[in-house]
């Protein structure tokens, strides 16, 4: 079973300052983490591997100083890991920054899942996971908090939703976000310090990836970020029970009642 | 301070506070409470490769000394020396195999210590032994290719939670403390079982347990050294683990010492924080001198014995007996200067000194550790004049 780990350093604040000109954060001063959710990605693909063998490597996209956070991983348990580290990179959005993260695991070759945390806690999309997977044309389930079960050809998984779960099935290769119910991660050890104080990660370019320069970086991104805020509060909902067809028959009653739907019942 | 550490010795002891601050902390006051063994942190500990500190490489340890082990009980006993004291119980359990195991004996059981994934535990005490260890009644009778145990062992550190057990038990009684022997016994041995679990001032998550052997038959090869070792190889493994306890006192009182410093910043009397009054300042200005000196003690004693010195008994009663007294001083003062509050469950300080108390008892009482060094120092002076 091989894995691939995305995983990004993030500032281990809120308080994080906004460059006024490009909306995107100021990272310099900040004390940097990996990403808290993406503690759960090592953490279960080192679980994976410890359990049917094979490797597990971690990639992520970012400066120089990113390297601390794959060397974070390799304490950890992961054995591999690769940065993508350009300057034309920077300023990427998340159409960008999949782009390049599928290229780099195009890269790294032979893969059977890939494990993302199910969003960062700086830019708060969660696009990145599912977006890779769009990119490299796999299927994705994301917000897992559960792999079941997990065979040659396929696996089964758990996804978190907002009253209960889903229990989905699907080929490998794939990809998955995690939720953090799904493991407790470990600390790193100490052999695993050792090793990774040792080893040589090695930085991939725009041009080692052999990449199209304009889908990288800011100019790449289509999007822009004007504002940031909060998303609104969900509404409220109602949970419709009984047999199937008493549910139908509810549900339409109910989007005529509010006008969305216009048919005779 | 900066005590020069090697960046392996670094990693140790930032690894070791990490575990102490994300995941002993949060637990300590409630395995206080329940006196539950915490086994959950034991396997966080293993995982981290921590069991393996002291065991050479070639056994799958980390390969460090008595320094490396010291600076990461030091870092576990800042949160809680209950915790702390179970994972050096199992090395205290190991040295004996280290030292004077066959080389089966450690191909067997040390990479499964190393691990973590079986606990050991050294077991001399007895009702009536221990300070005077030769006072040991339980006996193991030679026959044919057994050896038969039977006595009781008392307040044995990780007692029916460990797998291995290194026992000192008479081959010979009339030989006195020279008539003792070594053995590895294993849970499971048959005759082998485990009495009454202790309830305790302090340490509660600890498990302090009695050992009966009943006709426990254990095959021959399980002696440790040859017959009549069995005191050389209980002192030798004494001589290089006190200064972890002393390594444990020192992360006691750092640990107090927190707490008082903290708090004496926040509460305010007078209209002014408790720490701007030079009554309290005095008093945390010599908790702070105490804890720093004890630890310049403990590792500097730790590195000496890392060089393999001949005889370290002196020096290492030393490492022992003056860390667990400031230990001691220093949480007691902890509580009073925390007042009310330090007296209550809800801060610390209260389990602290609770737990110091052990400190100046086990693994030799400090009257012992005085006794060391006075006989020491006899035979020092006695070759120079």
């Amino acid at each position: 079973m091989d894995i691939i780990v995305c995983i990004k350093q993030v500032p281990d604040t809120g308080q994080v300052k906004i460059d006024p000109h490009t909306h995107t954060l100021i990272r310099e001063g900040v004390e940097s983490i990996i990403n808290p959710y993406d503690r759960y990605a090592i953490e279960e693909g080192v679980r994976i591997k410890e359990r049917y063998g094979g490797k597990v490597t971690a990639i992520s996209m970012g400066p120089p100083q990113a390297k601390e956070a794959l060397k974070e991983a390799i304490s950890c348990g992961v054995d591999e890991a690769v940065l993508l580290c350009d300057r034309a990179f920077a300023g990427a959005d998340t159409l960008a920054t999949t782009y390049t993260l599928a290229k780099g695991i195009e890269q790294i070759g032979r893969f059977d899942l890939i494990i993302c945390g199910k969003q960062t806690i700086d830019g708060d999309t969660a696009q990145v996971g599912p977006g890779v997977a769009e990119r490299l044309d796999i299927p994705y389930v994301s917000y897992v908090r559960k792999i079941e079960f997990i065979g040659n050809r396929c696996a089964r998984v758990e996804r978190m939703m907002d009253d209960g779960y889903d229990i989905l099935e699907m080929d490998l290769p794939a990809l998955i976000t995690v939720t953090k119910e799904i493991n407790e991660p470990r600390l790193p050890s100490l052999k695993g310090e050792v090793r990774a104080a040792s080893i040589e990660i090695p930085m991939y370019t725009a041009k080692d990836l052999g990449i199209d320069i304009n889908k990288i970086g800011l100019a790449g991104s289509a999007t822009e970020v004007i504002k940031i805020f909060p998303p609104p509060k969900k509404g409220q909902y109602e949970r419709i029970e009984g047999t199937l067809d008493e549910q139908v028959e509810t549900l339409l009653k109910k989007l005529k009642e509010l006008g969305i739907i216009n048919i005779p019942l | 301070m900066d005590y020069f550490l090697t960046d392996k010795q670094k990693m140790i002891k930032n690894l070791a506070r990490r575990i102490a601050e994300e995941k002993i902390k949060p637990k300590r006051a409630e395995l206080d409470e329940k006196e539950e063994f915490p086994w959950e942190l034991m396997d966080i500990l293993a995982k981290s490769d921590l069991f393996g500190l002291i065991i050479p490489t070639e056994y799958g340890g980390f390969g460090g000394g008595c320094f490396e082990n010291c600076l990461a009980v030091e870092e576990l006993g800042r949160a809680c020396i209950g915790v702390a004291t179970t994972f050096a119980a199992s090395g205290l359990g190991a040295y004996p195999i280290l030292f004077y195991g066959t080389e089966e004996q450690k191909r067997k059981y040390l990479p499964e210590i190393a691990s973590g994934r079986k606990l050991a535990a050294f077991a001399l005490t007895e009702s009536s032994a221990g300070s005077d260890a030769a006072g040991i009644q339980t006996q193991a009778t030679s026959s044919g290719d057994v050896y038969i145990l039977n006595g009781t062992k008392q307040w044995i550190t990780n007692g029916g939670e460990a797998e291995v057990y290194s026992v000192i038990a008479m081959t010979d009684r009339t030989r006195g403390a020279r008539g003792a022997s070594a053995f590895i016994v294993e849970k499971g041995d048959p005759g082998f079982s485990f009495g009454r679990k202790e309830k305790k001032m302090g340490i509660r998550c600890s498990s302090t347990r009695e050992l009966i052997f009943d006709n426990c038959r254990i095959p021959k090869d399980r002696i440790i050294g040859r017959e009549g070792m069995g005191f050389i190889i209980a002192m030798k493994t004494f001589d290089e683990a006190r200064p972890g306890i002393g390594a444990l006192s020192v992360g006691l009182a750092q640990g107090a010492l927190d707490e008082a410093v903290r708090f004496a910043k926040e509460r305010v009397q007078f209209g002014k924080p408790i720490i701007s009054f030079q009554a309290i300042q005095h008093m945390l200005a010599d908790m702070a001198t105490l804890t720093e000196a004890a630890r310049a003690l403990v590792y500097a004693v730790a590195r000496y014995i890392d060089t393999r010195p001949r005889d370290f008994s002196k020096v290492s009663a030393m490492a022992k007996l003056f860390p667990s007294d400031v230990a001691m001083k220093v949480t007691t003062d902890a509580v009073q200067i925390l007042g009310g509050h330090g007296y209550m469950r809800d801060y610390p300080v209260e389990k602290m000194m609770r737990d110091a108390k052990i400190l100046q008892i086990y693994e030799g009482t400090n009257q012992i550790q005085r006794n060391i060094i006075g006989q020491a120092l006899n035979k020092e002076y006695g070759k120079k004049f």
